[in-house]
C-alpha cells in the first residue's frame, strides 16, 4: 500500500468518526480513499470547498465528541493554521496529517520537510503547542495513526502527523491491525445537547481579567505532562558512536543506509531519529552531547530541527547541518560523504 | 389567573451586555422562545459568531461553541453531519456572513446541509467600532467611509439571502426585521418554520435573515433607528420569503 492509504486506513480502523479534506498533491489519495471507506462505514466523508472549511469542520465534529481528522498538504496547512489555533484554545482532540511538499509559496510537488517549524512551533496565533508524529516508514506512518487520536483525547489537543511526499507516496507492505485504545478520560465537556445535565460551552475567548492568562498556564502544565510522558525516538548504534547523524521521517530512512555503509567501513556513527518531533527528545540529545561527539542534523530543508538539537546539545558538541531543500531529497552517499569529512574533521578514525 | 407572558427557560437570567436599542436581545429571545416552544432544548447545538454575539452563549441556555469569524456553516456542518439529530443553529453577523464568511456559507447552502442560519444584518461592523459592512447602505456614514458608503469603490450593499434563494441547497430563505411588533411577530414565525423544516429533515439550508438595529453605530436614538430600518434598510433589503 502507499503511505497516504495505508494512513487513510489506519485512521479508519482507529475509530475515526469524520474526515474533513480539500484534495491537494502529493496527499490526494487520503481523500479519494476516505470518501469511498468512510462511506461504506457509514460514517462522515465531506469534501470541503477550502482548507479553512475543513479544519472548521473538524472543529465542529470534535466539539461533539467524535473523533474527526482532515489531511492536506504545505500549502493547504498554511490555511489551516486559524483553526488550529482555535482548536487549542478551545482544547479540541483533531488528527491532521501533513504530507509535506516543497515552499515557500505554491513550491513544488516534491517531498520536502520545510514545514517543521511551522508544525513544531505551533503555527497559528497565540501561545500554545500541539503534539508532532515524524514516522519514517509507512508502516510507523500507519502505525501514528492509532496513537494521534489517542493522544488527541488524552490530552484534548491536535496531533499532526508529518509526512512528506516521499512517505504519502511510497508502496511498503504494511500490517493494519486494530490495536487496543489507551485508557481515555470521558470526553464530558463535549456539546451532545443538555439532556440531563447544565450547559456546555467550547469556547476560546477569555475577556476577564487574568482569565486567558490562567488559560495559557493551564495549557502549559497540559504541554508540560506531555513533555515528560510522550517522548518517542529511537536511538541507532550510538553507543559508541564518535558522530551522531539526527534525522526525522524519510531522510533518517535514508541516513541509516548512510549510517550502516559508515559502520562498514569502521566509521564509529549512529543516528538519534526522534520520532515525536514535539515534544523533542532534548533529553536523549542532550545526553548523548554529554561526551563530546559532532551531531550532523540531516533534513530536507536549509536547517530547522537542527536549532531543537543546539538548543538540546547547548553548545557542548558541535552541531553541523546537511540539508537539503525545495524538494531536494539527500542521497545515502552524500550523508556517507559528509560523515567521512566529520571523521577527518574530528579525527574521530 | 391566567398567565399571558413569561420568561422562556432557555433565555438565562441575567444582565444584557448589550447597548440600548441593540436588536440582538430582541433576536435572542424569539430564538429562546422557539426553541422552547419546539421542545428541543435538550438536543440543540448553537454556534456563536465574531462579533457583538459572541457571547451568546450568556444569554441562551442551550449547548453553544464559539468559532472563528465567519466558519460557523462549516463548524455546523461537521456538527450535523455526525450528529445528525441534533438541531444545529449558526448565529451570524452581516461581517461573519456576508464578509469574511461568504465561502463558507455558500457552500454549506450549495451542499444542502441541513442547518438553520440565524442572520443578523445591521448594516454596519458593531464590536469592531462601527466601520462599514458589505451590507451598509449607500450614503451610510460609518468608521470607514466617513463621507457615506459611495457605490464606487465600496460596492453596493450585498444582498446575500437573495442569492443564497437561487441555490438548490437552501430550502427555505426569508427576510424579517425587528422594526415593529408585527415584523418581530413574523420574525419569530419565521425562526419558528426554519427550526421545524431542520426538524423534519428537509433536505436544504434554511435560512432566516433579520434586519436588526444598531443605535450606536448608527448615531441614532433607539427609535429612531427602527424607523430607519423601515425607511432606509427596506429599500436595499426588501421584507420578503424568498424562497420557501
Amino acid at each position: 500500500m502507499c503511505g497516504n492509504e495505508a494512513l487513510a486506513e489506519a485512521a479508519v480502523i482507529a475509530g475515526c468518526d469524520a474526515y474533513f479534506g480539500y484534495p491537494i498533491t502529493p496527499q490526494n489519495e487520503i481523500t479519494a480513499y476516505m470518501s469511498r471507506r468512510m462511506a461504506e462505514e457509514g460514517r462522515v466523508f465531506v469534501q470541503s470547498e477550502s482548507e479553512l472549511a475543513a479544519i472548521n469542520m473538524v472543529f465542529g465534529a470534535a466539539a461533539t465528541g467524535k473523533r474527526a481528522m482532515t489531511s492536506s498538504s504545505s500549502p493547504g496547512i498554511s490555511l489551516m493554521q486559524e483553526g488550529m489555533s482555535y482548536l487549542a484554545g478551545a482544547e479540541l482532540p483533531a488528527v491532521v496529517v501533513n504530507v509535506m511538499r516543497g515552499g515557500p509559496g505554491l513550491g513544488n510537488i516534491a517531498p520536502s520537510q520545510g514545514d517543521y517549524f511551522q508544525a513544531t512551533r505551533g503555527g497559528g496565533h497565540g501561545d500554545y503547542r500541539h503534539i508532532v508524529l515524524g514516522p519514517s516508514s509507512v508502516q510507523e506512518l500507519a502505525d501514528c495513526m492509532p496513537l494521534a487520536f489517542d493522544l488527541a483525547d488524552q490530552y484534548r489537543i491536535t496531533v499532526m502527523v508529518l509526512a512528506d511526499g516521499i512517505l504519502g507516496q511510497m508502496m511498503e507492505p504494511v500490517v493494519l491491525e486494530p490495536k487496543p485504545r489507551r485508557p481515555l478520560p470521558p470526553k464530558d465537556w463535549a456539546l451532545t445537547g443538555m439532556k440531563d445535565r447544565k450547559q456546555n460551552i467550547v469556547r476560546s475567548l477569555w475577556l476577564a481579567e487574568g482569565a486567558l492568562e490562567e488559560l495559557n498556564y493551564r495549557l502549559e502544565a497540559k504541554h508540560r505532562q506531555i513533555r515528560d510522558n510522550e517522548v518517542l525516538c529511537e536511538e541507532y548504534r550510538i553507543e559508541d558512536a564518535e558522530i551522531i547523524v539526527v534525522a526525522y521521517g524519510i531522510a533518517a530512512r535514508i541516513a541509516r543506509a548512510a549510517v550502516d555503509r559508515a559502520r562498514e567501513q569502521g566509521v564509529p556513527v549512529g543516528m538519534i531519529r526522534p520520532i515525536t518531533l514535539w515534544p523533542f527528545p532534548s533529553a536523549q540529545i542532550s545526553a548523548a552531547a554529554e561526551t563530546f561527539r559532532v551531531f550532523l542534523a540531516v533534513e530536507m530543508s536549509c536547517g530547522q530541527m537542527i536549532e531543537d538539537v543546539k538548543l538540546a546539545v547547548e553548545g557542548r558538541c558541535p552541531v553541523l547541518l546537511h540539508g537539503r531543500p525545495g524538494g531536494g531529497v539527500p542521497m545515502v552517499d552524500e550523508i556517507q560523504d559528509k560523515i567521512r569529512q566529520l571523521t577527518i574533521r574530528s579525527g574521530a578514525v | 389567573m391566567k398567565t399571558v407572558f413569561k420568561r422562556t427557560p432557555v433565555l438565562k437570567d441575567c444582565p444584557t451586555h448589550y447597548c440600548p436599542g441593540c436588536g440582538h436581545g430582541i433576536a435572542h429571545r424569539l430564538l429562546a422562545e422557539v426553541i422552547e416552544e419546539l421542545d428541543i432544548q435538550d438536543r440543540t447545538i448553537g454556534i456563536a459568531p465574531v462579533g457583538c454575539a459572541v457571547l451568546a452563549y450568556n444569554y441562551l441556555d442551550v449547548d453553544m461553541i464559539e468559532v472563528a469569524h465567519g466558519r460557523a456553516p462549516a463548524v455546523a456542518t461537521g456538527m450535523k453531519r455526525t450528529n445528525p439529530d441534533h438541531i444545529v443553529f449558526s448565529y451570524q453577523g452581516d461581517g461573519d456572513l456576508a464578509a469574511i464568511g461568504t465561502a463558507e456559507i455558500l457552500h454549506a447552502a450549495h451542499r444542502a446541509e441541513q442547518l438553520t442560519v440565524i442572520f443578523i444584518n445591521n448594516a454596519v461592523f458593531g464590536m469592531t467600532g462601527g466601520q462599514m459592512a458589505p451590507t451598509t447602505m449607500l450614503g451610510q456614514v460609518t468608521a470607514t467611509t466617513l463621507g457615506g458608503r459611495h457605490a464606487t469603490g465600496e460596492g453596493y450593499p450585498l444582498q446575500v439571502s437573495e442569492i443564497l434563494a437561487l441555490l438548490p441547497g437552501t430550502t427555505y430563505v426569508e427576510r424579517c426585521a425587528l422594526s415593529s411588533a408585527p415584523r418581530i411577530k413574523q420574525a419569530k414565525k419565521a425562526i419558528k418554520h426554519a427550526f421545524q423544516l431542520q426538524m423534519d429533515g428537509a433536505p436544504g439550508l434554511s435560512l432566516v435573515e433579520i434586519l436588526s438595529p444598531c443605535p450606536t453605530y448608527w448615531r441614532l436614538a433607539p427609535a429612531k433607528a427602527m424607523a430607519w430600518i423601515e425607511e432606509q434598510m427596506t429599500t436595499a433589503f426588501p421584507i420578503a420569503r424568498l424562497k420557501g
